[in-house]
């Protein structure tokens, strides 16, 4: 390890405060780019599942459901 | 060759198996950003002339490369999704912009917060630093294009010829600090540092840049299973996960 003591390490010779937000600041933003899509999946997967729940007694009300496979739709 | 590019416009297909690699792409990525942020923060000597403030480069440098290749990535799909109507294309191309927004927001962000002690302001109204504000913008343009359009289809044509015109800034942004070198003043000596950078600060450098790539690929990959289950929400293979996420 470069610094001697945690305390140079947080001050880093008067650049801590630049370094260390800047750190920070990137820390959420990756943070973010991984965590707001999967959190969207999840929410999805449970909408639909709970939909499908809801409508399992009744499936005449259900959504309408495609039935053709959709493999190779996007050709 | 081409059942494998049959294969890349199924849906199904590609959720699963991107499933597959974000299972072990996801922690490898967290892995090689802990190693990385910890090697350059903590085990490496200052730079001899900008003392600590330099250790922002292992983020800087791989966040602004992956925002450039990113926008290759996005201009590629967009391209693909406007000559064949491929709709993974278009799926692709939306899901870069975000991704690449926040990475050249990043960029810039660590960009000022470097120039602050180095330079001694937070920005400078350069070439390099302002074709990279335009990247933001392009992106962010890509972004409001395709919620401005009811019509996906319409969207996806719109963004593919937005991102492909906005190609042009690229090699502006790769060239600038060539081309309008005269005007940088002397401490942005920096972009251009970077072939005589000592060893010891390039290894960790080079593994930061590949966590970002990975970084990118996983959001990628991500964003695009959101949009493929949104988009397909009435097919059986939705249907049949939702069930058995509800089981």
């Amino acid at each position: 390890m470069y610094f001697d003591s945690f305390a140079a390490m947080l001050s880093m010779d008067g650049h801590g405060a630049y370094v260390w937000s800047a750190y920070a600041i990137t820390l959420v933003v990756v943070g973010a780019l991984l965590l707001v899509p999967l959190r969207r999946q999840r929410r999805l997967l449970t909408e639909l599942s709970g939909e499908l729940r809801r409508n399992r007694g009744a499936p005449s009300q259900g959504p309408s459901v495609k039935e053709e496979d959709s493999h190779a739709s996007g050709t | 060759m081409w059942t494998f590019f049959h294969k890349l416009g199924s849906p199904p297909w590609l959720y699963g198996i991107s499933g597959t690699i974000l299972r072990y792409l996801v922690p490898l990525t967290l892995i090689g950003l802990a190693v990385g942020v910890t090697w350059g923060l903590l085990f490496t000597a200052p730079d001899f002339r900008q003392g600590n403030s330099y250790r922002i480069i292992y983020i800087h440098v791989p966040a602004a490369v992956v925002a450039l290749a990113g926008y290759y990535v996005m201009a590629t799909a967009g391209a693909v999704s406007l000559i064949w109507k491929m709709k993974m294309a278009d799926i692709a191309m939306k899901a870069c912009a975000p991704i690449g927004a926040a990475l050249t927001f990043v960029a810039l962000v660590t960009g000022a917060v470097w120039g602050k002690p180095t330079w001694g302001t937070w920005w400078v109204w350069d070439a390099r630093i302002t074709s990279m504000l335009i990247l933001l913008f392009l992106y962010l343009g890509v972004i409001a294009l395709y919620e401005a359009y009811d019509n996906k289809e319409a969207a996806a044509k719109a963004c593919a010829v937005l991102s492909l015109v906005g190609t042009v800034n690229i090699p502006i942004i790769y060239k600038s600090v060539d081309w309008w070198y005269s005007l940088h003043q002397p401490a942005s000596i920096k972009f251009t540092g970077e072939s005589t950078i000592h060893a010891s600060m390039l290894y960790p450098l080079l593994l930061m840049i590949i966590s970002f790539y990975a970084l990118f690929t996983c959001a990628l990959l991500m964003n695009m299973r959101g949009e493929m289950l949104a988009r397909e929400r009435r097919t059986k293979w939705v249907r049949k996960l939702a069930e058995d996420k509800a089981r």
